[in-house]
């Protein structure tokens, strides 16, 4: 049966972790390469790198990261934050990079995930979106994008969650996969850093929305609340950060966890 | 990495639409010291050689016509050297795909169909396509008499997928392992040096490793 997967994330800024591990023994905690061994002995499923670096000039450093990490993990390897065009995607993918995330730059040229997919295939091509409920369209209007839909539940950010936009976050799902997202990374900002649990009911219904896996993203306290997402948020993957970083839960731990409670598990 | 008595010459062929890097590194990580070429008359030189694959059939085929490589590929298959394909690599060792309009190199008989969608898993969740993820493999046979290019991977290890088309060969014996999706789903295939998988060894973790690790080995006993 395919196993449901748990999936650190890590933010690289110039090439280096930050929020890096921190409660075990390790050389270098801001040291890619040395988190993504720590991750894999864990039992990680998969990893996800995003860089966050604000300087265009210490761009080029993530492909020194991805070059390095995939030389020395070898599970899949998804990296997203900065790009823009074909042309960055095929950068990280030589880098070794086995799917690139895109997020901002989709939004405002959703024809960039058709282009991404022809060229590389829809299963490289991972749509990150960053999405808040809609508490009262009529504040939510964006200057050069209108107003959100009367009857959007849930409205789409970019520019890391600090610009709005008026894209009804379930129709963005619906449309990236039919321009050929292969995936979705669904981060909810209302629940992100909370501690409460995943968004279930956007989790589900993007899910029922699309054919394509779906990552849970935000929210994660406890070990009952990737145990949720996997069953009534209906989720394919499970991702954490801080969680992880701080050591609160264990990779390993969330595993056994919910293969106790039925979820099939990889072994390591 | 421990040097290697006889220094097998291992082809890596880079259609430019697959992730030639990740087979390279895990080839690296156990040892080898493998080249990586669009170049078909490398093949001549070889002693054993990997076709990679990612995204669709249809590319991997134009490049492989285009790069004039869909002969020597053939050619390698028939010097009974060991040959390893990996996902859509696999795929286009058949005949034909549902997914493109290219024939394939037609080195097994049989066709490359959709996984159908709309099923439900045992947890009642939809089965999603593309098949993405660790999937259990059950290989055929027992274990003493199982392909060399398996030895000593645990029955029903997990491997990671990532594919929307599977293939069914016609001839049932040269499927060397499966996968449950809702349908049966060829893992990989074999016959004599010419093995295919599904799934990515070189995303697999240990047990992908060690695939390599058993392709190097038949490597160096094809050079000696």
């Amino acid at each position: 049966m395919l196993t449901r997967r748990v999936i650190p994330c890590l933010d690289v800024d110039a090439g280096r972790v930050v929020k890096g591990v921190s409660f075990i023994d390790i050389r270098d905690a801001g040291d890619p390469a040395e988190l993504a061994a720590f991750y894999n002995d864990e039992g990680a499923d998969e990893l996800i790198f995003l860089d966050i670096t604000a300087s265009s000039d210490a761009r080029n450093t993530m492909v020194d990261v991805v070059e390095k990490v995939s030389s020395e993990v070898f599970i899949p390897l998804t990296v997203g934050g900065g790009i823009r065009s074909v042309d960055d995607m095929r950068k990280m993918l030589e880098a070794g990079a086995d799917k690139v995330s895109v997020n901002s730059a989709a939004v405002a040229n959703p024809k960039l995930i058709e282009d991404c997919s022809k060229e590389f295939g829809a299963q490289c091509v991972v749509l990150a979106m960053d999405v808040k409920r809609v508490e009262n369209s009529a504040q939510s209007q964006i200057e050069g994008y209108g107003n959100v839909p009367a009857e959007a539940m849930w409205q789409v950010y970019t520019h890391g969650g600090r610009r709005a936009t008026a894209l009804d976050a379930i129709k963005w799902a619906r449309q990236a996969t039919e321009l050929g997202a292969g995936e979705l990374l669904v981060t909810s900002m209302d629940a992100d850093g909370q501690k409460t649990g995943y968004d279930n009911e956007l989790l589900s219904v993007i899910s029922d929305t699309v054919t394509v896996p779906v990552i849970a993203s935000g929210g994660a306290g406890e070990l009952e609340h990737f145990y949720d997402a996997l069953t009534e948020g209906k989720s394919n993957a499970v991702l954490a950060a801080s969680l992880f970083h701080f050591g609160e839960l264990r990779v390993s731990e969330v595993k056994s966890y919910l293969s106790e409670r039925g979820i099939p598990m990889r072994e390591v | 990495m421990t040097a290697i008595p006889t220094n097998p010459r291992i082809v890596v062929l880079n259609t430019r639409a697959a992730n030639v890097h990740s087979v390279e590194k895990a080839l690296r990580k156990v040892g080898a010291d493998p080249v990586v070429t669009s170049d078909p008359g490398e093949l001549e030189t070889a002693d054993a050689a990997v076709l990679p694959g990612v995204g669709a059939s249809d590319a991997v085929m134009r490049a492989l016509n285009t790069l004039g490589m869909s002969e020597p590929v053939k050619n390698f298959a028939a010097y009974g050297k060991p040959l390893l394909c990996v996902c859509v690599g696999l795929q286009v060792l058949f005949d034909s795909s549902e997914e493109g309009q290219l024939p394939g190199l037609g080195l097994f008989d049989g066709d490359v169909q959709l996984i159908p969608y709309g099923m439900t898993d045992e947890l009642g969740a939809a089965m999603k396509v593309p098949h993405m993820g660790w999937n259990e493999v059950t290989f055929a046979g027992d274990d003493a008499d199982r392909n060399p290019m398996f030895k000593g991977i645990p029955q029903g290890s997990h491997f990671y997928f990532v594919h929307s088309y599977r293939c069914v060969p016609d001839n049932e014996a040269e499927i060397a392992a499966t996968t449950q999706y809702g349908v049966e789903i060829c893992a990989a295939v074999a016959r004599g040096n010419v093995i295919g998988t599904q799934f990515h060894p070189e995303k697999s973790g240990d047990v992908g490793l060690q695939i390599y690790k058993n392709f190097l080995d038949l490597a160096v006993e094809s050079v000696s």
